[in-house]
């Protein structure tokens, strides 16, 4: 008990997380009712197609890119699917994690060994390089980058470097590393709702109205 | 802040609702628009990223409809917009995006953009950013009743050809028939084959239809300009003429933007459903064949291809129906790369035709079907907008390609027409 970390692990675990999780919900509630207020228009045009299954459908088959475009941005595409999968991996498969959830909502699942966790981290921390890199080079995508996107991004590889040093006591103090891990997610999750990781969850409604817009006029979407 | 910019932000607000805040909320600015863009990929300039395009639009929705940029604008950090913003983004609005819409399926979130510069476009022409060759279409349509001032002498001349050559009384104005035929002002002046065809098309299926002298004319700048009121009256006059007379139906015809102006947009423009059916022509054609009601004879032989007009396939749902077609009365038919739903654009629509600032950006994004029609070693380009018709017909002779014949499809059914059956 002499380790001069503990009582940050203790915070980052206990009133840091809370406040976290507090800002998440409330922001990310906030975030999608000031969308949804604004509502939309009834379309008085009669439908050709089906717009709201259209719209459901959308939300699925967007992940999957249009044909030929993979060979324009290659980067882009590998490097998001490759992050996306990765991270997902690392954050829902980790035994520590599913017990966190467990405790704050009761739901578990079977963990992932930690060899595939181990790469599926390293994969996705290799693409967000990646991704940074042609942030910079490519001419749209430096066009298009603003502080936020740094900040997404610096928030992003965080939790995954920590982690990943944290569980293999690769260097520092053990303690110290595991509240730097956590106070990551944590500044992560703080974050959320006011960056474009809010796209994690305004997709799905993003896609829906695109689908739904393309599939009133039996159009693909 | 000038009456003139409060005026567009004005608009612009009105435009911002759930899925626009939904799709600005989405963005990961990961610029895979920019490689659906027709006019990107053919200048390489990454302004012209579709997203970009849309900023303005953003930082209203961002400064004035989220926590967060209320707080930031109330601490004088938001990033207000000025008149040279909106005279800068003019290029990027009006000249560099004909509304194609393939941004708008490629976006990994799902951000329809195409639909977002429809909108920004209200911002932009209430703030007196519209270009001027649109204004003036837009004021030569609401007090001549077409785009290309008033034609009604010419329609009714071409009439007369049309029943001399096809010996098929037109009746103007007649009450009960099937339908109400539009036509566009591009088909009036520069492409009236069409009007013999359909004479001769409708007689054989059966199908009573007339043209009226107070809305013949499809077209709607006020959509291109981005409009409402402008886009609403011209929609009412053709409402207005097609209930007067009774039809059953309106059928819109080789016009992009016509189609979704008059079927899309037209209801929520004059804030009712209609009680007629509106049909593209080509979805007409197809039905008609499909109940035998339309028989060819004889094919072409040439190597033909078919342009997509982005505004009836991809934002129009109708692909199938003109391959169909197509297919009987075609024997040499090819695709090209990306044919329907993802088809490149010509370049021309969206009111980039009309808008002269534009022609050096409209030259370079035809290199895109410059290549695609020499990849397939087409004779011969079919397409179902006169619009697109006007474009290819236009960039074709400036590429020199020339050599390379064109045509409506409505036309070539016409002309394959099996008139014994």
């Amino acid at each position: 008990m002499n380790n001069p970390y503990f009582d940050l692990l203790m915070w980052a675990r206990g009133p840091g997380f809370d406040i976290a999780l507090t800002i998440l919900i409330g922001g990310l509630l906030l975030r999608v009712v000031e969308i949804v207020v604004l509502s939309r228009k009834k379309d008085l045009a009669k439908p050709k197609g089906s717009p709201v299954l259209q719209g459901l459908k959308t939300i699925f088959t967007r992940s999957v890119p249009r044909k030929g475009l993979i060979k324009e941005a290659p980067v882009t595409y590998i490097g998001g699917y490759i992050f996306h999968i990765g991270f997902a991996i690392a954050f829902l498969f980790l035994g520590a994690h599913i017990a966190l959830i467990d405790d704050l909502i009761g739901i578990q699942w079977p963990e992932a060994n930690k060899a595939l966790i181990e790469t599926a981290a390293a994969l996705a921390v290799v693409a967000l390089i990646a991704l940074a890199w042609t942030r910079i080079t490519n001419p749209v995508r430096r066009a298009l980058t603003t502080f936020d996107d740094w900040l997404v991004w610096l928030l992003s590889i965080l939790p995954l470097v920590t982690g990943y040093i944290a569980v293999n006591r690769i260097f520092g103090d053990g303690t110290l590393m595991m509240a730097i891990h956590m106070l990551s997610a944590e500044a992560l999750m703080v974050a959320f709702p006011f960056t474009k990781l809010m796209h994690a969850v305004t997709f799905a409604m993003a896609r829906y109205y695109n689908g739904s817009i393309q599939g009133r006029k039996g159009a693909e979407s | 802040m000038t009456a003139t910019l409060e005026r567009g932000l004005n608009a612009l607000r009105e435009q911002i609702d759930a899925p626009v805040a939904s799709f600005f909320t989405s963005c990961v600015s990961c610029g895979l628009c920019a490689e659906a863009c027709i006019f990107y990929k053919e200048t390489g300039d990454p302004e012209l990223t579709p997203i970009h395009k849309l900023d303005l639009m953003r930082r209203v929705w961002s400064n004035e409809y989220t926590l967060f940029g209320r707080a930031k604008s109330m601490l004088g950090m938001g990033h207000k917009i000025t008149e040279g913003d909106l005279t800068k983004w003019e290029r990027l609005v009006y000249d560099s995006c004909t509304m194609c819409g393939r941004c708008t399926l490629v976006c990994p979130v799902g951000n329809d953009i195409a639909m977002m510069i429809r909108k920004m476009r209200e911002g932009m022409s209430s703030s007196g950013h519209a270009p001027a060759e649109l204004v003036g279409a837009a004021e030569r349509h609401s007090d001549y009743g077409s785009p290309m001032g008033k034609l009604h002498t010419m329609l009714a001349a071409k009439i007369k050809a049309a029943e001399k050559e096809t010996g098929i009384p037109i009746e103007m104005d007649k009450a009960g028939v099937d339908y109400l035929v539009l036509l566009s002002a591009q088909e009036i002046v520069e492409y009236s084959d069409v009007l013999p065809a359909l004479a001769r098309i409708f007689k054989k299926a059966g199908v009573t239809w007339t043209i009226s002298n107070e809305g013949f004319e499809a077209t709607n700048v006020g959509v291109q300009i981005g409009n409402r009121d402008i886009a609403r009256n011209l929609v009412s006059m053709v409402v207005g003429a097609a209930e007067k007379l009774g039809v059953k139906g309106i059928i819109s015809p080789e016009c992009g933007h016509a189609y979704q102006a008059l079927r899309w947009e037209g209801p929520n423009l004059i804030g009712r459903s209609y009680d007629f059916e509106v049909v593209h022509i080509i979805e007409l054609l197809d039905r008609l064949a499909a109940q035998g009601k339309l028989k060819t004879k004889g094919k072409d032989h040439t190597r033909l291809t078919f342009h997509d007009p982005c505004q009836i396939n991809r934002r129009g749902g109708i692909n199938k129906e003109p391959r169909r077609l197509l297919d009987m009365v075609a024997d040499n038919f090819i695709e090209t790369e990306d044919a329907g739903t993802m088809n490149w654009c010509c370049g021309g629509g969206g009111g980039v035709g009309a808008n002269d600032r534009a022609a050096d950006l409209r030259f370079k994004a035809f290199n895109r079907k410059k290549r695609q029609f020499e990849g397939v070693g087409a004779e011969k380009v079919v397409t179902m907008c006169a619009y697109c018709h006007h474009t290819l017909d236009e960039q074709l002779e400036l590429h020199n390609m020339d050599s390379i014949e064109t045509q409506g499809l409505t036309e070539m059914i016409g002309e394959y027409l099996d008139d014994e059956a």
